[in-house]
């Protein structure tokens, strides 16, 4: 299968996802920013990072890129998109995906390991999963804090469009489990076609047990198959 | 302008230091030559109080490939890989703008290590409060902390480990230390020592702006009630370009095109470029009209003296221009041919076609002053406490009362604001005794620990600064980690202060004894003198970087209990030593007394034995004891795992307190499985490491016969009281 990550000067997490799918026999390709031309590409990825500085709105100056023009229309045409953190942001600020990712509750960059619960698993990013098995992975970010409008959240909801949201060791989905403060601890959504994913945690640093433990295998070998 | 007494004494100039300048130039020198032997000859610069004293430290062993000197240290780890490290302040900035000060801190120190080459991979840090009831101290730690986090987290090197501490000693005066830790190819390690004449002096990166104008004077005087004026003279942080910059060095280093390189730090373009034409036997010439600016009508007084961020000197090799340019263009930074290397062995500067300033490079550098300053032997408190004469306390108390005290609570409210993960190679992050960083697809890592103990060093500076080079070596072997070399940041008073000189003087002598002993030496660091306010000077606080290697990743170990029923063992002998443990600083508020004796022998011995326990796999989990004594210790490895323990006392203490708050040092607790004990005390004896059987490890609780017992979730909560309460309170 063939994937692209794009890489945006203040891209950071771009050699991390890079690694991890070619580990899992990718035939992957770098693509600069300024590019206007996208590779033949069955999957790509938008890394997290800080895309131009990230001083203005996050992901607000990558959305009007060269290289971004070109995803939007592979994403129209039905090519698998998946944003991780900024890449998410950007994804949002696009319009490709849906809402807005406000700071955090607590107003304070958060890292650290969280539980996600597998709510839907019937899509192209996560049918590996078991649906309702309790994954960890790891979260680095500032604004990833789901909005969206009530008719919207009902439509993500009734559409299985939440792949997953943040729990407790548990499973338990309610406010303690919450990190950022997103609606309905909402880490994830997809767009009404299922071939485009946004989601803060970060699956390319769970894909090695020596290092941390790899759960974000799963992600990555549901798009293979 | 005519040079008057006030304007030498604002530049920080003594009047002897200023008739040197005159005999060196042979005439009076102009404004802007002042303003540039201000900046080189100021203590920051010129460590003209501390060298004599460097000159001490061992730093060479077969590891060493670059020893002080340099931007960086550089030690071989085989394979022909090589790690670059070092570690700065950025105390006196940070203290008057904290989330600037401490995100150009990190932005120097990382700087520092990619313009030798290497791609920075780790990020520590050591930060130090005053009194956290104080709300300045409040201000201070939110700005400092998300100021770290927010200069690494966007550059995308991930800050793996650091300590976070408080002490009445840094109400006035914090420090906050910042180590970054990169990976070079041995073969292409980047100097600065510029070579050949006619060389093109080029500038790359961000625009020179009036910000951190005297900012390395400002570093080098005490802080008065006027301090917040000196806001001006703090830089602003733009980790964005440093990334663009960091990427655009990297490529241009996989071509032969530098022949030099040298990021401008403190005293920006002028110690940069006296700095490259001193160190090559050359001189240097500047054309300052082609200065890339950010502001209009800048003076070659500010464009020298500017300590704007993001900004590096390269002298090319010719023929080159054209594919460096075009490296940088793609990364949409500035490339400005500003000069060229000379063989006058001066710097000179022009401006608007005439000759501004002309100075010899020596003059700047290895004529600069250099003080053998009068010091005093620190004089000892040889009392020893007497628990008897004090207030009782219960057990159980005392244990809460500390564990849930400011310095010994969870710090995951600092740490989580770091991104510990990016680049996918933190194998263990802060919390455990040294952070360990996989080497990016190779089959081993390194590991890194940051430690001080100011109150050690304040009571006895000689000692302290031997236990600080032994905590931090402990630390290292505690995750299976040969250590190999460290880098030092010696934060003290006003040097001009006989007793503060003293203090330096014998810490230095200390960290050198053990060094030696222990084969670790110094390879990179930083001196911060004058952290005082109004003639109160800081406790010494010597802090050290250590950097270890693990050839083999399976026989990594950290602190954690791995299973119930396991026997835990304390190696090293306890004696109880209360006087200078946080035990009798924080509960009792007494701070005199000496510090715990440190000896070297027995400090490489039972470091060696745990090595060989590790590689031979007779031990679950290991961790050193350090301040809090055995109980501290026993009940991180708890919380950190949630597996209870079951204690007893030995039979023979005479103290309950003196044994489980003392901090002996020498000392590690060690999880053995049952079926390993006998193999693991008969190997023991055999080598007379002196160990103690202390109980088991248990479900849910932490027990200690009938003097404490507590369910470890509770203890987890207890541990973690503090800073949500203190997180509640700003939000």
């Amino acid at each position: 299968m063939n994937s692209s990550v794009i890489v945006f000067p203040g891209s950071n997490c771009d050699r991390d996802v890079a690694t991890a799918l070619t580990n899992l026999q990718f035939k992957n390709k770098m693509v600069w920013h300024k590019d206007s031309e996208l590779p033949k590409s069955d999957l790509i990825v938008i890394p997290g990072g800080f895309s131009y500085g990230d001083y203005l709105r996050s992901g607000a100056i990558a959305a009007k890129s060269n290289i971004l023009k070109e995803v939007i229309k592979a994403a129209n045409s039905g090519c698998l998109v998946l944003g991780i953190c900024n890449g998410f942001q950007i994804l949002i600020e696009t319009g490709l995906l849906r809402g807005a990712l406000l700071r955090n509750k607590d107003l304070k960059f958060v890292s650290k390991d969280i539980n996600l619960k597998i709510i839907n698993n019937e899509n192209k990013f996560c049918n590996k999963y078991k649906k309702n098995s309790i994954i960890s992975l790891n979260i680095a970010h500032n604004e990833g804090n789901y909005f969206t409008q009530r008719d919207h959240l009902k439509e993500l909801e009734d559409n299985n469009l939440i792949p997953f949201k943040y729990c407790d060791k548990e499973g338990s989905i309610n406010e303690n489990s919450n990190p950022n403060g997103s609606l309905n601890n909402i880490a994830g959504i997809l767009n009404n076609k299922k071939n485009i994913l946004g989601m803060m945690p970060h699956p390319e640093r769970m894909v090695d047990n020596l290092i941390s433990n790899s759960n974000g295998v799963e992600l990555f070998t549901s798009i293979l198959s | 302008m005519k040079i008057t007494k006030e304007i030498i004494e604002l530049h920080g100039l003594k009047s002897d230091e200023y008739s040197k300048i005159k005999l060196l130039m042979n005439r009076e020198p102009n404004y802007l030559e002042l303003g540039i032997f201000s900046a080189m000859w100021n203590e920051h610069c010129s460590y003209k109080s501390s060298k004599i004293h460097l000159k001490k430290l061992p730093v060479k062993n077969k590891n060493v490939i670059q020893g002080p000197g340099e931007n960086a240290g550089v030690i071989d780890i085989g394979e022909g890989d090589a790690i670059v490290f070092k570690i700065e302040s950025h105390n006196h900035p940070s203290f008057i703008e904290p989330y600037q000060g401490a995100a150009t801190g990190v932005g120097g120190i990382l700087r520092d290590v990619f313009t030798m080459g290497a791609r920075p991979i780790a990020l520590l840090n050591s930060i130090h409060f005053g009194d956290p009831s104080n709300k300045k101290t409040k201000n201070l730690l939110n700005g400092v902390v998300s100021g770290i986090g927010g200069y690494g987290n966007c550059i995308g090197i991930p800050t793996v480990a650091g300590e976070t501490k408080f002490n009445n000693t840094y109400n006035e005066n914090i420090l906050v230390n910042a180590m970054a830790v990169g990976l070079v190819n041995k073969k292409k390690i980047f100097y600065s020592k510029a070579k050949g004449i006619n060389k093109a002096v080029v500038y790359v990166g961000s625009k020179t702006g009036r910000d951190g104008i005297h900012g390395a004077s400002m570093a080098s005087a005490e802080f008065d009630e006027n301090s917040e004026d000196k806001k001006p003279t703090v830089q602003v942080g733009d980790p964005f370009t440093e990334k663009l910059l960091m990427e655009a060095c990297l490529e241009l280093m996989k071509k032969d095109s530098i022949i030099s390189i040298q990021d401008m730090g403190a005293a920006g373009l002028t110690s940069s470029s006296v700095e490259m034409a001193f160190k090559g036997g050359l001189g240097i010439e500047l054309d300052l009209d082609k200065i890339p600016c950010r502001e209009e009508n800048m003076s070659p007084y500010e464009m020298m003296l500017s300590e704007s961020q993001e900004r590096m000197l390269i002298i090319l090799e010719d023929g080159k221009e054209n594919e460096a340019r075009q490296i940088f263009k793609k990364w949409d930074l500035d490339f400005v041919v500003i000069g060229k290397t000379t063989d006058t062995k001066n710097l000179s500067l022009k401006f608007k076609n005439e000759v501004v300033a002309t100075i010899p490079i020596e003059a700047l550098s290895s004529k600069a002053p250099l003080y053998d300053r009068k010091w005093v032997k620190k004089k000892f408190d040889k009392k020893k406490i007497n628990l008897k004469e004090h207030k009782k306390i219960k057990f159980d108390k005392a244990f809460f009362e500390l564990i849930s005290s400011p310095n010994h609570s969870n710090k995951q409210w600092v740490t989580e604001q770091y991104d510990q993960m990016v680049m996918g190679n933190t194998i263990e992050r802060s919390g455990a005794d040294a952070a360990i960083v996989k080497i990016h697809q190779k089959d081993k890592a390194i590991a890194l620990t940051v430690d001080s103990s100011a109150n050690y060093c304040k009571s006895h500076p000689l000692s302290g600064g031997k236990q600080i080079v032994c905590e931090s070596w402990r630390n290292l072997i505690s995750v299976g980690a040969k250590p190999i070399a460290i880098t030092n940041c010696l934060n003290f008073g006003n040097p001009e202060n006989p007793e503060v000189m003293g203090q330096f003087a014998e810490n230095i002598l200390g960290i050198k004894e053990a060094c030696e002993f222990l084969d670790y030496p110094v390879v990179s660091g930083n001196v911060s003198f004058y952290n005082g306010t109004n003639n109160n000077n800081i406790y010494p606080t010597p802090v050290i970087g250590g950097v270890g290697l693990i050839k083999n990743l399976n026989k990594i170990k950290n602190h954690k209990f791995k299973k119930i029923d396991s026997h835990i063992l304390i190696i090293g002998k306890t004696f109880g030593h209360l006087d200078q443990s946080a035990f009798i600083n924080e509960l009792y508020n007494i701070h005199d007394g000496m510090p715990p004796e440190i000896n070297l022998l027995n400090e490489k011995n039972n470091g060696e034995m745990i090595l060989k326990l590790i590689a031979n796999e007779n031990i679950n989990s290991v961790h050193d004891i350090s301040s809090g004594g055995i109980i501290i210790a026993l009940a991180e490895m708890s919380i950190s795992s949630q597996v209870g323990v079951k204690i007893q006392k030995p039979q023979k203490i005479s103290n309950i307190f003196e044994y489980f708050f003392g901090e002996d040092q020498g000392r590690y607790l060690i999880e053995v499985e049952k079926n390993n004990l006998s193999k693991v005390e008969k190997k023991l004896r055999e080598n007379n490491i002196y160990f103690e059987n202390i109980g088991t490890t248990q479900k849910d609780y932490f027990e200690l016969e009938k003097d404490l017992k507590i369910n470890v979730k509770e203890l987890y909560e207890l541990n973690n009281k503090w800073y949500n309460k203190f997180n509640g309170l700003n939000s």
